[in-house]
């Protein structure tokens, strides 16, 4: 906020923002210069907050009607359902806006990829939203389990087991996570706080998140760093506001669908029975967002191993800002990068489909070459095509490519397609 | 613009991909024009009522209902029978109550207020008196199966001959349409085992339509609210969407740049 020699302009203003800059914070955030060269791609941001904000409100309304406990946490979501007022439009709103918060997160995610913005001097911003994604992740999970349905409780049992595969320690680091010898009444009482902290902590990243990104300012397609502001920027009011207003209402359309009409069609049938120790389900099948980690987990025939690689395989992405040696960030000017790119997306898809199939068989083969395959993407491909790549001359400012006489012929052929 | 079109296609790739995850274990079920499928989707009063007629009258003997009460019969949206019949039903059940001022337990006649008597005590009560199988509770089985209404719309009319080599063990059924065929349940319904108040004849498949519904309705006794609330919540968003379409064109005319 150096940037900003921002005065309020009456007296009461003034006085207040001396002691507390709160007016220049608000103006930095309307004036705040934006690429205007970002397309829908940048919109996931916006919409990403909107979710987590969705997804406390709602949480809070349930958790004053919800009963922790292992034997009536089942009755009391069906009380809500049926009995508190719009108690069912609260819960599918929830249920439903935990999968569009990570259809949310992973198109974020994947333009990230896209155009490199997790590359200097965003790497802060990067491995923030990392640990958000894992904290997500965490919230989902144990989110699952509080309606202690029979999905909820072989979830969190299979879940929790993973521990058990850390060498000495591990029986007893699942012990002390499940306050028992088993998935019981004091493990659904803890996720319930953890489940009621997390959000929080999200929100409180999120503002790092937001604060990181404001420090450079937001990458863009062409992935060049823009003077700003400046012909290449907008102000982020209200510019860039009713853009990504525009949407996540179209966002909210989809959303709404789901709620309204298909709300069930994420979740499990599964989970509409009551949770009993005694009966194990035929299938343990996880959310779809967390379906290409539990592939990952499954292809590696050895427990300790498997879990390794599960984490590894998020945690490598950490790494990524230093794995990526090219010094070109989008990959719109790196031709090799964008198929290898694409070829990671199906990769994923394809693990994701696979972790909801049997571990055997074909199933099983397809998941340990796209787990191999998506390893070797990060280890190998990535910091050897940093080197090897010849990459398509960047122009040297957004208008360029807009305006024409750019020297890059994919943007001037990208630009004649438009104007036909 | 175009890439919006991308993108819903991705939307829609993900909603096919999670359809799949049940693929693996999909039968060809059944199929029956269901009223409450769609955007506009309703129940149909006569069918909930004979559902629960049937409900009461068959299943009732083995199956509990815990989660429901005899005032949702009257309530918008449902049966809808009269407060005065959905009184009278409650009033047709012994409901154990107590303790009283003496401190001893006692049975009354059920109040609307009440939750549906449960055929049994308890699980262990219920799995002696079957034969070691636990007659599911119905409150939200249509839910709890991956085929959901198709799936006990198919099974109540599943039963046949086990095919030659299959053997089956005492009180062990043949169904078509059961995970891996045996079920424990003996064929439910027979042609006339109840009598409809309204003339309609109870054939196996109407009895198995309308009981069905009913359990749908049991599952989601507000889905009719839902699809109302929904197709306004969707006509609402969609007209705000094209308003700020034109705000943000207009907003935007002012930069040389596309949105």
């Amino acid at each position: 906020m150096s940037d900003h020699d921002y005065k309020p302009k009456s007296k009461v203003g003034q006085w207040f923002n001396d002691r507390l800059p709160l007016l220049t914070l608000a103006n930095h955030l309307t004036d705040y210069p934006t690429p205007k060269n970002l397309n829908y791609w940048w919109t996931f941001g916006g919409i990403l907050t909107f979710c987590l904000i969705t997804q406390i409100i709602t949480g809070l309304t349930l958790a004053m009607h919800y009963i922790a406990h292992a034997d009536m946490a089942f009755e009391s979501v069906e009380h809500i359902m049926r009995d508190v007022n719009y108690g069912w439009l609260i819960r599918y709103i929830h249920a439903n806006g935990a999968s569009m918060f990570f259809l949310a997160v992973y198109i974020h995610i994947f333009r990230s990829l896209f155009y490199g913005s997790y590359k200097s001097p965003r790497e802060i911003i990067w491995i923030l939203g990392i640990v958000i994604y894992l904290l997500m992740m965490a919230a989902a999970f144990m989110g699952y389990v509080l309606p202690w349905g029979q999905m909820s409780f072989w979830g969190a049992t299979v879940i929790t087991n993973l521990f058990s595969a850390i060498p000495l320690v591990g029986e007893g680091i699942v012990t002390w996570l499940w306050g028992g010898y088993s998935v019981d009444n004091p493990t659904l009482t803890r996720f319930f706080t953890l489940h009621y902290l997390i959000p929080f902590l999200i929100l409180g990243l999120v503002v790092l998140h937001i604060w990181a990104l404001h420090v450079p300012g937001n990458n863009n397609p062409v992935g060049i760093d823009i003077k700003k502001p400046s012909k290449d920027t907008v102000p982020f009011h209200p510019y860039i506001v009713i853009k990504d207003g525009f949407a996540l209402l179209m966002f909210m359309i989809v959303f709404a669908f789901f709620v309204f009409y298909t709300p069930n069609i994420l979740g499990h049938a599964d989970n509409y029975i009551e949770a009993n120790p005694m009966v194990t389900p035929a299938h343990i099948v996880p959310e779809w967002y967390l379906l290409p980690f539990y592939a990952i987990l499954r292809s590696v025939p050895d427990k300790l191993l498997g879990v390794v690689a599960m984490l590894s395989a998020i945690l490598i992405l950490a790494a990524l800002p230093w794995l990526d040696t090219s010094k070109i960030r989008s990959a719109v000017f790196r031709p090799l990068y964008k198929q290898f790119y694409w070829i990671l997306v199906a990769d994923v898809l394809i693990l994701g489909y696979v972790g909801a199939m049997p571990a055997e068989g074909l199933y099983l083969l397809i998941a340990r070459v796209a787990t191999a395959y998506y390893f070797l993407h990060f280890l190998v491909i990535l910091p050897v095509l940093g080197f090897k790549e010849r990459t398509l001359p960047v122009p040297l400012s957004i208008t360029e490519p807009i305006l024409g006489g750019s020297p890059n012929l994919a943007a001037a052929r990208h630009r004649e397609s438009k104007i036909k | 613009m175009k890439k919006l079109f991308k993108l819903i296609l991705i939307l829609s790739f993900f909603s096919l991909n999670s359809s799949q995850t049940f693929a693996a274990e999909k039968v060809d079920y059944l199929k029956t024009d269901w009223s409450f499928k769609g955007l506009f989707g309703k129940f149909d009063r006569a069918t909930l009522q004979r559902g629960y007629q049937v409900y009461t009258e068959v299943c009732a003997s083995c199956h509990s209902m815990k989660y429901l009460s005899y005032r949702n019969l009257s309530e918008e949206g449902g049966p809808e029978f009269s407060e005065a019949a959905a009184k009278a039903i409650a009033a047709s059940f012994e409901v154990k109550d107590g303790p009283n001022a003496d401190g001893e337990m006692f049975t009354r006649p059920g109040k609307l207020s009440d939750k549906f008597v449960m055929p049994y005590d308890n699980v262990k009560a219920a799995q002696a008196a079957n034969g070691g199988a636990y007659p599911p509770d119905m409150s939200v089985l249509v839910k709890a199966r991956g085929g959901g209404v198709d799936y006990i719309y198919s099974l109540l009319q599943g039963y046949e001959d086990p095919p030659s080599g299959v053997t089956l063990d005492d009180g062990v059924y043949y169904n078509k349409y059961m995970y891996g065929n045996k079920i424990r349940m003996a064929a439910p319904l027979s042609d006339g085992i109840v009598e409809y108040g309204d003339g309609t004849n109870a054939s196996v498949e109407q009895m198995s339509k309308d009981v069905t519904t009913f359990l749908m309705w049991a599952a989601e006794p507000h889905l009719e609210a839902r699809h109302q609330m929904g197709f306004k919540a969707i006509v609402y968003l969609i007209i705000l969407t094209i308003l700020v379409y034109f705000s943000m064109k207009r907003i935007w005319s002012r930069v040389e740049s596309e949105v």
